[in-house]
């Protein structure tokens, strides 16, 4: 799957399918600091992402 | 994961450990609109009558605010502060106003626009290479003078802002590391008026984390910028987060339990704490089989030998 990241903006390829968390887990993100968003829906941590999926990691700290 | 809520169980766009629940998108809105209501309600910060202005900078936080009141039926406008810092400012200002154009003055709401260069002569980086202090200090000054100033000068009753439970809980962590008491009363959700010329301020959600309230923004289709202000790259408040996510992660509910019990005891002042000293003297007295202070009849450790000497070997 195509994963967005941003921070600075990226693209990286994971091999699915796999969980959410194992995706968060494999690119050492924590989940209480980033939303995963498939096309434009949120997607929960258990959630399963096929190889096909192109998915986007956004980051929710600012600097504030 | 579905809905925890939801009697048909729809599938949950978004789990929340902290609160051991998942919601769908209708019930996520929902939960979201509670938690500002409660935050309002209990910290007494406005009624529908009074006249709020929201401070926006394009952001998740300040535009999801703006969004939340005005879908709660609050009289609300807002203040966007340009800060000339290049495309970053360019691309926040667009946000902003694309979504008072858009969202906002449906509702009767107006945005008000001030430019920093405008009135002083050069964005806020320059601003600070000329002052010689740091950017990020810089800012804060102007956008707290500037959102003092229009709250007072155009008579609104109270000025809110988008601080969320992280920002709460990153500055408490930095004040109590480095013992900053001093600034500690300013971490409260709601800053009176208190001497004239200052305005009221509040801040709506302090009950909601950093991820809920950007998780509402993408339910509820708020185009913010994602990209974080270039300014702010090394921040300490950023590094103060992400040490409280990886604790909340493992233990969740920690952030909420720092900043909310930190506020509660503010509230409730202690009476006058009892010494160590005095406290030993009140509870301890001798173990009756060896003399060593303890609390109760026979200390901890003549019972555990008491019980090796009976037990049986496995």
């Amino acid at each position: 799957m195509i994963v967005q990241l941003s921070h600075p903006q990226r693209q990286v390829e994971i091999k699915g399918p796999k969980r959410t968390k194992e995706v968060l887990r494999e690119l050492n993100l924590v989940i209480e600091a980033h939303l995963v968003i498939r096309g434009d829906e949120l997607v929960t941590e258990d959630e399963l992402l096929a190889d096909a999926d192109r998915i986007e990691i956004r980051p929710v700290i600012s600097g504030g | 994961m579905n809905c925890t809520k939801c009697p048909t169980s729809t599938r949950a766009v978004i789990g929340l450990p902290r609160h051991n629940a998942a919601f769908c998108k209708g019930c996520f809105t929902t939960f979201v609109h509670e938690q500002v209501a409660r935050a309002i309600k209990s910290f007494k910060m406005f009624t529908p009558e009074e006249r709020i202005l929201v401070a926006v900078s394009g952001g998740k936080d300040s535009l999801a605010l703006w969004h939340i009141l005005l879908k709660l039926g609050y009289r609300a406008d807002a203040l966007y502060v340009n800060l000339g810092i290049g495309s970053y400012s360019e691309e926040s200002h667009r946000k902003v106003q694309h979504y008072a154009d858009t969202v906002a003055a449906a509702h009767g709401a107006k945005l008000i626009v001030h430019v920093v260069e405008q009135e002083a002569g050069a964005g806020i980086r320059e601003l600070a290479t000329v002052l010689h202090r740091p950017t990020c200090s810089t800012c804060g000054t102007i956008k707290r003078y500037q959102f003092n100033r229009a709250a007072v000068e155009q008579d609104y009753d109270v000025m809110a802002t988008g601080h969320n439970l992280d920002d709460e809980a990153a500055r408490l962590l930095g004040n109590v590391l480095h013992w900053q008491e001093e600034y500690l009363d300013k971490q409260s959700p709601t800053l009176p008026a208190s001497v004239e010329g200052f305005a009221k301020k509040v801040k709506p959600l302090c009950r909601l984390s950093e991820r809920e309230i950007a998780a509402y923004a993408v339910v509820n289709r708020i185009d913010y910028i994602v990209e974080e202000c270039p300014m702010a790259k090394g921040s300490k408040m950023i590094l103060y987060k992400e040490v409280l996510n990886r604790l909340e992660t493992e233990s969740p509910g920690t952030k909420q339990r720092f900043y909310w019990g930190f506020l509660e005891k503010q509230t409730k002042p202690e009476p006058a704490a009892e010494s160590m000293a005095e406290k030993d003297q009140r509870t301890l007295h001798p173990c009756t089989t060896c003399g060593q202070p303890t609390t109760a009849d026979t200390c901890s450790y003549c019972k555990m030998m008491a019980k090796a000497k009976t037990a049986t070997p496995r």
